[in-house]
């Protein structure tokens, strides 16, 4: 099976603080979903962030997608993140725009045909029951809907892997349980690889899943 | 009403630089135009022994445009009291000459010093009349009408050009989350800053089709025209093509630098 993330004596610090992550080694296969868990201020949100290459590995080696991000340039790390979907917490929608024009967002940056945006968007909305509220900017939402809205973003582009960060941690039940639902369907029917940094696992998950915790800095694989 | 807002403050800042760029340019115009009319009307005046060419007196001094000799018939006339036609031809050959000597622009007090001593380095020239103490005061008072309004157009350019700063942090505050975004998705730096570009041009634009407005009607105003007319100076207050290309290049220079700082000085959160 591909390995999309190969981690190798991989440590990670924000610049010459205490380092957060400390060599550690992992790979995660293609298609797979993991969860990542871990105490406050353990590393998880740091690790997710290496991931997108928002932090440079201080040392050792990390592969995603096949590019290498210690060192990587500016060019391919946005390469790397046409590839990826990323959702948020807080959300992280641009106020100023519909949600409609945030969901393109990665369609527009990945240079797709205006048709396919067009008809791409529609089926996202309807998939993430959002389709009457096309129009409106994001404030005119719930906090469910917004992440809603960031899911449908994170999918737009049939991305090759979703990070998200504590997605479910700012919702209610309900909503909490059509955002696992969606990533659930995304890593299912779509194959995309899924990895979820949350302080607690959901008790009914429909689909198989690893899981990484993280303590004083080193990364293990719970059984 | 939002977006008048978003464009209305670099707009006002902008069009205050344009604004004293034209007063200093029409200032300048102004100077220019003064000093040529004085220029006309100001003369030397050389006393020689001898007889001197033009050529003689026009080569002393490379500011030197031309030169006529005054006749002394007007001085003689005012000393005959019954004198003979012969002592009046004698006394008109023992006169000293007088020329009168036109200079190529409107000289600086130290010019003038080094034009009478090139002129006084001639054996034949006894006297250089320049009329230093009255020409210094009227070039004197140019320099410092120039000098004030300078600073004022200097004082306009300084406060505005803090303003831009000020609207500079605003933008940057205002644009950095969406490119942030933009950029976790692995948006180009030329996609996350089109926004920020699109605006500063556009106000650029509307800048300078404000400032052609406002100049335009300005240069054809009767009030403003007759001002200049009453002392004189007859200059172009606003040339619609040249000034406007000037302005305009200003305009958009600035926004666009603006942009570019806000943009370079963009950092991805971490």
């Amino acid at each position: 099976m591909d390995k999309v993330i190969i981690a190798n004596n991989l440590s990670l610090s924000y610049s010459n603080d205490e380092t957060i992550i400390n060599k550690a080694s992992f790979s995660i296969n293609s298609g797979s979903f993991i969860f990542i868990t871990g105490a406050s201020g353990s590393g998880k949100s740091t690790l997710l962030k290496s991931l997108y290459g928002a932090l440079k590995p201080k040392e050792g080696s990390l592969i995603v997608g096949g590019v290498e991000l210690h060192g990587v340039s500016g060019s391919k790390l946005n390469f790397l993140r046409k590839h990826i979907g990323i959702v948020f917490q807080d959300y992280k929608l641009v106020k100023e725009w519909t949600i409609e024009k945030n969901i393109m967002l990665p369609l527009i940056i990945n240079g797709y045909e205006k048709s396919i945006t067009q008809n791409q968007v529609e089926s996202l909305l309807k998939h993430v029951r959002l389709k009457h509220q096309a129009g409106k900017y994001p404030m005119e939402l719930s906090g469910g809907e917004q992440q809603r809205v960031a899911m449908a973003r994170a999918l737009s582009h049939n991305p090759i892997l979703i990070l998200a960060d504590e997605p479910t941690g700012n919702l209610d039940d309900y909503s909490s349980q059509l955002i696992w639902n969606l990533l659930e369907g995304a890593n299912t029917q779509l194959k995309t690889t899924v990895i979820v940094v949350t302080h607690h696992i959901p008790e009914a998950m429909g689909v198989a899943y690893k899981h990484f915790h993280i303590e004083f800095g080193s990364i293990h694989e719970v059984n | 009403m939002k977006s008048i807002k978003n464009h209305l403050s670099l707009v006002i800042a902008l069009l205050s630089i344009l604004f004293s760029i034209q007063i200093f340019t029409i200032v300048d115009r102004s100077v220019i135009a003064y000093k040529d009319n004085l220029a006309t009307n100001y003369s030397l005046v050389v006393v020689s022994n001898s007889a001197l060419s033009e050529k003689t007196i026009i080569e002393a001094d490379e500011r030197i445009n031309a030169t006529i000799e005054l006749s002394p018939d007007d001085v003689i006339q005012r000393l005959n009291t019954g004198m003979s036609t012969k002592n009046m031809e004698l006394l008109k050959h023992t006169l000293p000459k007088f020329y009168k000597v036109k200079l190529k622009h409107y000289p600086s007090p130290g010019e003038i010093e080094s034009v009478t001593k090139k002129l006084l380095a001639n054996q034949s020239v006894t006297k250089v009349e320049n009329f230093s103490q009255s020409h210094d005061t009227i070039y004197k008072l140019l320099l410092l009408f120039k000098n004030v309004v300078s600073l004022f157009a200097v004082s306009i350019f300084v406060i505005t050009t803090l303003l831009i700063f000020k609207e500079l942090r605003i933008w940057e505050f205002k644009h950095s989350e969406r490119m942030s975004i933009m950029a976790l998705f692995g948006a180009p730096t030329w996609l996350r800053s089109a926004v920020l570009f699109r605006l500063a041009i556009t106000d650029a634009l509307i800048t300078s089709a404000v400032a052609f407005g406002l100049f335009v009607y300005m240069s054809s105003s009767p009030w403003i025209l007759k001002q200049f007319e009453d002392i004189g100076i007859h200059i172009i207050l606003f040339d619609p093509l040249y000034d406007f290309a000037i302005l305009a290049g200003v305009a958009i220079f600035l926004s666009i630098l603006l942009a570019t700082l806000i943009v370079l000085g963009h950092k991805e959160e971490v």
